[in-house]
This record gives C-alpha cells, sequence and structure tokens, in this order.
C-alpha cells in the first residue's frame, strides 16, 4: 500500500431496520440516521464536512434516479463534493472504502458516508426480481432468476465437496449420500440461524429478532433446496450513516475515534458458470499441500472475499485473524455464506466452516442459545444478528456493519442498544465484510480502538 | 403467499384500469400509500451473443473457445476472461452432468407461476466452465450431484436461453 493518510470513524447512526417504513421515505431515514450521527459528536457542524459518498443498490426499488442527490440536498451539504457508489450487495461496504479515500488521499478532512434502501416499494416476488436482474440477464435470469436459488447451487456443492467427499466418502449409493449430507449441512446452517436471531434479540435496531431451535428452522417452509425461510435475510427498508475523519481532526471531535486499519477488495465473474477451477490464493499461515486436491472457486467459495481478506490483513498487518479479531460483522445474506465466508476469511481451512460453527466458535460467549457448544465465543461472528436477523436493505447494510462495529470498539453498544449484552468485551479489532452478488464483489475493511 | 399474489393481480388489473389507487392507509397515520404501475418493454440486441440464440432454433447449444489459450466456455463469451483475447464458436455436447443444483418453490414474479422449478448447472466433458438451465422432469427426491442429462429445445422458440433445458440422461 502507498503512502496515506490514517482515517477514522468518529460517529454512525442508523435508523431501525424494517420490512417498510411508510412515515419515512429515503430522504428522511437518511437524515434520522444522519441527525443521530450529529448528536453523537456535539461539536461538529454541517459546514465542517468536506464530502459525501452515498449508497443504494437500485433505481428499481427507488423508481428516482439521482436519489443520492436528493439525500445530499436534503441534509443540507449541497453545494460540496459528493457522489454515489453502487456494487449490488456490497454497496455499503464499497461506500466506506470510498470515504476512506476521500480522506486517505488528502482530498477531505471530514466525509459522510450514507446508505440506504427501501425495499418495501414492491412486494416480495417483484423484489426477488429487481435483485435477480443483478445476474446477467441474457443467461442467467431467463432460466428462473432467484438468488436463493444461486445461493442454493452454491451451497450444494459446498456440501458436496466438503461433507460428502469426507465425513459420507464411505457411502457407495451417490444418492444417500448426498442425502446425508445435505441433511447434516442443513443441520448445521440452522445452528447459524439460531445464532443470529439470538443475538438480534439484544439490538433494538434488528428487524426480525427471534428465539427459535434448530427444528424450528429445519421446519420453516423450503424456499430453493436446502435454503429454508430462517435461513435467508428480508428485504428491509432503511439507512445508516458513518462520519469519518483523518487523523488530523478526529480527536477534535470524539475521545474514541476508530482507526480504519486495512480496506480490502476482490472481485470475481458475474455468472457462476464462468467461475474457473485453479489454485486457492493462499495466506500466510496456509501451505499449498492444504488444497492439493481442491479446485478452486468453482461455484463453492467465494475468490472475491479470499482476495479482499488477503489484502485487508495485509494493510492492518494482521497475521492470525483469530487471535488478532475480536468480533466480525459479515454478509449473511443467507446462513449458507456465513459458513462459506468463514472459510474465505481464514477463521479455519476450506471444508472446516461446518466444523467451526459445530464448535461453537462464531457464538458469543454469555448468551445462552439452547444448544450445547465446546468452544463458544472464540470468534463472535454478527453479534448485532448480521443480515439474517437484523435486516438487509442493500445500500444500508454494509454502512449498518461498520456502525455496529464502531459502537462495539468505542464500548458504547450499551450506550445505544440500551442493553450491554453483545458487547464483545475488550473489543480492540473488528472486521466488516460486504458482499455482492454471487460473490461478484466483497469488500473487508477492519477497524481498531486506538 | 399464492393467493396473497393472486390478489395483488386483481388489484393491479383494477389500478390499470382507473389510474393509481390507494393501496393502503395505515390506520392512525397520515400516510398516503399508493398503487403505481410502471412497465417497459426494451428493444433488445443479444449483440456479440446472438449466435448462441439463433443457434437454438437449430437444436445446437454454442460456446466459446479462446483463439490464444485455448480456454473453453460452457456459456459463450466475446473475449477470454483468462487472457482477454477474442474467442471463437464451438459447438457444445448436448450431454453433460449436473455439477451442481436446487429445486426452487418460490421466487421472482415473472416465474412464480413455474415453481417449483429445478435449476442445475451443467458441466460439459473438456470444457473448462459450465451452463446454468432448467432441469424438467425429475422430482427434488431424484436429483444428484454427477448426474447425467441431455439438452432438449422447446419447440416455441421465445428467443431466452430457457429455449433449451435439461432431462435426464438415462
Amino acid at each position: 500500500m502507498a503512502k496515506q493518510r490514517n482515517v477514522y470513524v468518529i460517529s454512525g447512526g442508523v435508523t431501525k431496520f424494517a420490512k417498510a417504513h411508510p412515515d419515512m421515505d429515503f430522504r428522511l431515514m437518511v437524515k434520522k440516521a444522519f441527525d443521530y450521527a450529529m448528536n453523537d459528536v456535539p461539536s461538529l457542524e454541517a459546514k465542517d464536512i468536506g464530502s459525501s459518498r452515498i449508497s443504494y443498490f437500485s433505481d428499481h426499488f427507488t423508481r428516482q434516479i439521482m436519489a443520492a442527490s436528493m439525500v445530499q440536498d436534503t441534509l443540507g451539504l449541497n453545494p460540496k463534493d459528493s457522489r454515489r457508489v453502487e456494487w449490488g450487495g456490497a454497496t455499503g461496504g464499497q461506500c466506506i472504502q470510498a470515504g476512506w479515500e476521500a480522506i486517505a488521499s488528502g482530498r477531505n478532512d471530514i466525509c459522510l458516508v450514507a446508505g440506504f434502501e427501501t425495499m418495501s416499494r414492491v412486494e416480495t416476488w417483484k423484489g426477488n426480481e429487481f435483485i435477480a436482474l443483478a445476474s446477467d440477464t441474457n443467461f442467467d435470469y431467463p432460466v428462473g432468476g432467484f438468488y436463493t436459488g444461486y445461493y442454493a447451487l452454491m451451497v450444494q456443492r459446498h456440501i458436496y465437496e466438503y461433507i460428502r467427499k469426507t465425513k459420507f466418502a464411505e457411502i457407495k449409493d451417490e444418492k444417500e449420500a448426498q442425502k446425508l449430507a445435505t441433511r447434516e449441512a442443513m443441520r448445521i446452517m440452522s445452528m447459524v440461524s439460531v445464532k443470529n436471531h439470538m443475538n438480534a434479540m439484544y439490538n433494538p435496531y434488528s428487524q426480525r429478532p427471534m428465539k427459535l431451535t434448530v427444528d424450528d428452522v429445519l421446519k420453516s417452509d423450503m424456499v430453493a433446496y436446502p435454503l429454508n425461510r430462517h435461513n435467508i435475510c428480508t428485504m428491509s427498508d432503511g439507512a445508516a450513516v458513518m462520519i469519518l475523519a483523518s487523523e488530523d481532526v478526529a480527536r477534535q471531535y470524539t475521545e474514541k475515534p476508530v482507526l480504519i486499519k486495512g480496506v480490502g477488495c476482490g472481485t470475481d465473474t458475474m455468472r457462476l458458470a464462468d467461475r474457473p477451477y485453479g489454485a486457492v490464493p493462499l495466506f500466510d499461515w496456509e501451505r499449498k499441500k492444504d488444497y492439493a486436491n481442491l479446485r478452486y472457486p468453482g461455484v463453492h467459495s467465494f475468490r472475491s472475499g479470499r482476495i479482499a481478506a488477503i489484502e485487508a490483513y495485509k494493510h492492518a498487518g494482521i497475521k492470525n485473524p483469530n487471535k488478532e479479531l475480536s468480533f466480525i460483522e459479515l454478509h449473511d445474506a443467507f446462513t449458507s455464506s456465513e459458513i462459506q465466508t468463514y472459510e474465505d476469511l481464514g477463521l479455519c481451512k476450506y471444508g472446516e466452516g461446518y466444523d467451526f460453527v459445530e464448535r461453537g466458535s462464531p457464538f458469543l460467549a454469555n448468551i445462552d442459545y439452547g444448544l450445547e457448544l465446546q468452544n463458544k465465543g472464540a470468534m463472535p461472528v454478527n453479534p448485532s444478528g448480521g443480515l439474517i436477523a437484523c435486516g438487509h436493505p442493500i445500500g444500508a447494510t454494509g454502512v449498518m456493519q461498520g456502525v455496529f462495529a464502531l459502537w462495539q470498539l468505542q464500548g458504547r453498544i450499551k450506550k445505544h442498544f440500551g442493553d450491554d449484552s453483545l458487547q464483545i468485551k475488550n473489543a480492540k479489532r473488528g472486521l466488516i465484510h460486504s458482499h455482492a452478488g454471487t460473490g461478484c464483489a466483497v469488500t473487508v475493511s477492519i477497524l481498531e480502538a486506538v | 403467499m399464492v393467493r396473497k399474489f393472486d390478489r395483488f393481480r386483481d388489484l393491479i388489473a383494477e389500478v390499470k384500469k382507473s389510474g393509481a389507487a390507494i393501496y393502503n392507509n395505515p390506520a392512525g397515520t397520515e400516510d398516503l400509500v399508493v398503487l403505481s404501475p410502471y412497465s417497459i418493454d426494451y428493444i433488445h440486441s443479444y449483440a456479440q451473443d446472438s449466435k448462441f440464440f439463433m443457434s437454438l432454433e437449430e437444436g445446437k447449444l454454442m460456446g466459446s473457445v479462446c483463439k490464444k489459450c485455448k480456454y473453453k466456455y460452457g456459456t459463450p463469451r466475446s473475449h477470454c476472461m483468462e487472457c482477454g483475447n477474442e474467442t471463437e464458436w464451438f459447438e457444445l455436447p448436448l450431454e453433460g452432468k449436473v455439477h451442481s443444483w436446487t429445486t426452487c418453490y418460490f421466487g421472482s414474479e415473472e416465474f412464480l407461476n413455474e415453481t417449483p422449478f429445478n435449476l442445475a448447472l451443467v458441466e460439459f466433458e473438456d470444457v473448462d466452465t459450465l451452463f446454468l438451465s432448467r432441469l424438467m422432469g425429475p422430482k427434488m427426491e431424484d436429483v444428484f450431484t454427477g448426474m447425467k442429462v441431455r439438452a432438449e429445445f422447446r419447440r416455441d422458440k421465445r428467443h431466452l436461453v430457457s429455449d433449451v433445458y435439461f432431462v435426464p440422461a438415462e
């Protein structure tokens, strides 16, 4: 990484994520999140903000082109520099990194990062159609364009590679072996669903807090085999903002600025069908022989996520994420992709994601999930409840993760949530992960308490 | 869910006759929510992908092969993702294997009345990448990764990629 200025997060705000906010359009949602963030740093005035980066995913949902311009207008930030940032589901994460660039480059001292989405403006099946338009409209969409279907295709192969070929390697009957492997994966994915919905019970901003059992998840409606309802995020209305500042000014506004220690971004083909079958890009602690027989990424893993993590860890000087990170907020649009992402981020090797869950590593130590877990709290993942339980207003989602990570690292979860159950004790470093398409782009950013 | 969908369709039909209508007015609020229809007819050129769609009419499935590095694509693309060079067309085999699959019980509005349906990523021998298609016929219980499948073509062509679909080969 070439020379750059240090960039800090000094404040954040989110609206409650909800199925619909008929009382607020996108402008008012962003304004409310913005006012919340401004109130948290009372000495900051709007005139001090040098620029803004505004993100939303879909013009179809807004049916208002240049909606970002109307946000800029509503916040009273004209005539300053601003632009829209968009890259599918990773829109929020990309927006944070665009804000980081505005400051790291020396262009601005303070930059506002704001994201929103208003998905309630159409019924769910139409929303599914809009989202599926973010797949190749010549070759993917007309076949039955549906993102849950695409993620089901990916996890089916993940199960085949990592459960069928290992735990059930002895079984000769192919169909039977695959059925057993999928049943095993569904049980473990359900544990992730129980975790994220339970964490959200303590997060007042979440849309779908629930106390569930593995059985409840398994019995929920099948959407695209093997993904059933409680393994999938919902559509939401919501907004989130972060205020970023340079090293020179950050401490003028808060005693607890949080450093953006590392950024990374990776990409991959739009079409799942085009994914190559090559070698795994390795972390420093991995060896080629770890993956001697693995053809990668295929459709079972996210190469973009791996590349983003390699860049971000290098930038932040992280050599052992399990020791050096205190928590992770990752893009769990599906419980399957949460498990796939553990492996991309190097929390475990490829193929060990299911064991990582069974050991209890991504669960919070102090929360009762009604599950027997040995290694609870080793690496808390999605303490906020993630997308599965908080909701997924696409353009706001990545920014929401940034706000929750900020509050964790400031030790101020109680102040903002009114309850400290989700506060990770002595949180020092957090990772946020934002993910687009079927893995067409992933951002990883690492935040550090200073 | 489907009944909700039918009611929604009826409401849309009414709106189309009479113009925008009140969708709901949440009790005790002053928020007015209206239905506002919107449709578009695109003039869409398949451009450099056209040959693939025209070949479907002849019962052929076309892929691309890189002129320089010989990387073979099961779904066509004009330029190689590995080296950036131009590709040329080649005829794909009409038989392959299921690389991965799912059965969709819900989906986008356009395909909702076709549920449940199977999606499959199909792999072809000696071809480097895959092809996404519908797998018609088998019930969810009978599909598996590695299953042999063959291509069939719709008789009433719509000039969509779904003019080709796969069925079990044995």
